[in-house]
């Protein structure tokens, strides 16, 4: 087990490497001169040229790429060309509002999905179950940004139960935190809740043809526990794996989400820095969304043991 | 009075063209500490005859029907709260798969102490002391050890042991046993049926076993119901039902079964078949069931079902043809 688990977290090494030099040639594929945005309608060509020396960006590629690769190793992200602070530090003031939206929207996701496709599945083709697979045609088929814009016409303008935009740091109270955060993560867990309500209810539909139920009922088991405790135990593998790829769907929704109920997160800032073609904060940020991406699923494979005797590492 | 009485049990399932009658107007008993096998070939019912014992068969699409009396209670008239208070505890039951049975992610402790903690309200850890007492009960070596690891650990054969353990938990009054043997090793399969046969003493409960396998039968039954596409066709004590068997089917059944060392002594090593197919059970026969099959069959049979009758003492068959002996009065 130990051995596995240092061996996943090497095997990261050579992806983080592939995504590092994907985020790196951004600067090279993408269109319009950096050096030409910062300096500005006014410029000389001689005062471009100045700035794209001290940023430079006159180097060789590869050897840019390696004096980058060898500063993030040392947990410096440069600076942003916009405002001259550090990539790193700019991240972190950005990072709190951005992890309280995922994780909000993740466990209210998995609270509210998981239980929707046991039911879903357990009643299958009735009404319920019709109405869950319905709701998540729904979730799948909506934007983020229409259901953003539509909670918070209803909840927070027309019933005034909810603050309509903004963003209260934990650090001023659970509170005002979390009220902040429901529409939000309501907004941006659509989508997460209809694909994980849909995984459950296909896996555990599968489990519930399973000899292993018969004998739970044969038993004299209550249908709770055959639902929670016998089927949903065996449904959690693909369950977790389809949850956390979803993170990705996250990531993605957390950038429009923030803009919508104008959280001051990472999103923003990523929207930002490209309107700005700020490329030290855009790789920032996409390096640090796939760091969290991998670790995230390289903690789900870890969590399979759990939920799975049979697996072993 | 009996331990079990099934009267006109009727199991049908709705089916997209027209309705399976599964199981039509079965009648049976069964006595306190008895061994009844109920025997056929495949889709003649006795499974699903079982799994309306427990009320497992799904409803819709299935339908049961009658009357299943259980020390004097009409099962079918239970609530769901109430058969789950018998299930795993007055009747329990062994499937015939032990691979797939278990929960695979389930410890075996935890598998045979739920239903110590449903029907016995015992804390996890007397529900885990008594698993670990089941499982030497049943012949697991290292009790303490095995009641930590889960079912993909085990062996075939363990894995029956433990079903066993998990349905005498409770020490139930009918044990239902459904093709217990059918998927283990025949070296394993005497061992199976040889501790069911022990412990049917210690816990003292009744046993309903489903097979297809007559040497099963002769092993462990005292009495033989022969099912046919959904009916009963023959009843008797074992030793009668083997020796003198009355319905064309049963003879059937028996010619079919190969005989130890019968190619040595130079008989005829060519076993009988049953030529044809079970009928489908969608439609409703008006003659006799195995009428398409029998190689006597006439067009009495084929036009008027044959009752069950008394054909000897202690022995019923529905034949027209079945020798009939002057019964004792």
């Amino acid at each position: 087990m130990f051995a596995y688990v240092i061996r996943r977290i090497l095997a990261t090494i050579p992806v983080m490497a592939i995504v590092a030099l994907f985020v790196f040639s951004l600067l090279y594929i993408a269109p319009g001169d950096p050096a030409a945005v910062i300096a500005g309608d006014q410029a000389t060509p001689d005062d471009v040229e100045r700035i794209r020396a001290s940023l430079g960006l006159d180097r060789p590629y590869l050897v840019r790429f390696g004096a980058w690769v060898f500063d993030i190793i040392r947990g410096d992200l440069g600076v942003s060309i916009f405002t001259n602070l550090p990539v790193s530090l700019m991240i972190k003031q950005r990072i709190e509002p951005t992890l309280s939206l995922m994780l909000v929207t993740l466990i209210l996701a998995i609270s509210i999905a998981v239980p929707m496709g046991v039911v879903a599945a357990w009643k299958v083709g009735t009404w319920i179950d019709r109405a869950v697979m319905g709701f998540a045609v729904l979730g799948f088929s909506v934007p983020v940004f229409v259901v953003g814009y539509l909670l918070a016409y209803v909840f927070a303008l027309q019933l005034d139960w909810l603050p309509v935009q903004g963003y209260t740091s934990i650090s001023q109270g659970f509170g005002p935190w979390i009220e902040n955060l429901i529409l939000p993560a309501i907004a941006l867990g659509s989508v997460y809740i209809a694909l994980i309500a849909r995984i459950t209810r296909a896996t555990m539909l599968e489990v519930l043809q399973q000899d292993y139920i018969r004998t739970a009922r044969a038993k004299g088991a209550g249908q709770r526990s055959i639902l929670f405790l016998h089927a949903l135990k065996n449904a959690a593998v693909p369950i977790v794996t389809v949850i956390g790829i979803g993170i990705a769907l996250l990531i993605g929704g957390a950038v429009v989400t923030e803009s919508v109920f104008a959280i001051p997160g990472l999103g923003r800032l990523t929207v930002d820095a490209i309107l700005r073609r700020d490329y030290p904060v855009i790789q920032g940020v996409i390096l640090l969304f796939s760091f969290v991406y991998v670790l995230v699923n390289l903690g789900i494979d870890l969590l399979y043991t759990l939920f799975d005797p049979r697996i072993r590492y | 009075m009996a331990l079990l009485e099934v009267e006109n049990l009727q199991t049908h399932f709705r089916a997209a063209d027209g309705i399976n009658r599964a199981v039509d107007g079965l009648n049976f008993h069964v006595n306190a500490r008895e061994t009844v096998a109920i025997v056929g070939e495949s889709g003649c019912g006795k499974s699903v005859t079982a799994m309306s014992i427990l009320r497992l068969i799904p409803e819709p699409p299935g339908k049961i029907a009658g009357a299943i009396r259980f020390d004097g209670r009409d099962l079918l008239t239970l609530s769901d709260r109430e058969m789950r208070a018998i299930r795993g505890n007055e009747i329990s039951m062994i499937f015939q798969e032990p691979m797939t049975s278990l929960n695979p992610v389930l410890t075996v402790g935890k598998q045979i102490g739920e239903t110590l903690r449903l029907h016995q309200g015992m804390s996890s850890n007397q529900a885990e002391a008594r698993a670990v007492e089941m499982l030497k009960l049943v012949g697991i070596p290292e009790p303490e050890r095995r009641v930590r690891e889960y079912p993909h650990q085990l062996s075939g054969g363990m894995r029956q042991r433990v079903m066993i353990a998990i349905a005498l938990a409770c020490n139930p009054k009918l044990l239902i046993a459904d093709e217990p043997t059918t998927a283990l090793d025949v070296t394993i399969q005497a061992q199976i049926l040889d501790l069911m046969r022990d412990l049917k003493n210690t816990v003292g409960a009744a046993i309903v076993i489903i097979t297809h396998d007559l040497g099963v039968v002769a092993e462990v039954a005292e009495r033989v119901i022969v099912m046919y596409a959904g009916r009963k066709v023959e009843e008797a004590a074992v030793e009668k039902l083997f020796r003198n068997p009355r319905h064309p089917y049963t003879q059937g059944l028996l010619g079919s079964m190969p005989k130890l060392g019968s190619s040595l002594s130079g008989e005829e090593t060519r076993l009988q078949e049953i030529p044809g197919l079970v009928p489908s059970l969608k439609r409703k026969i008006d003659g006799c069931v195995f009428a398409s099959r029998c190689s006597y069959a006439t067009d009495l049979c084929r036009t008027i079902s044959p009752a069950l009758e008394e054909k000897a003492e202690g022995h019923i068959a529905a034949c027209h043809y079945a020798i009939k002996e002057a019964v004792a009065a």
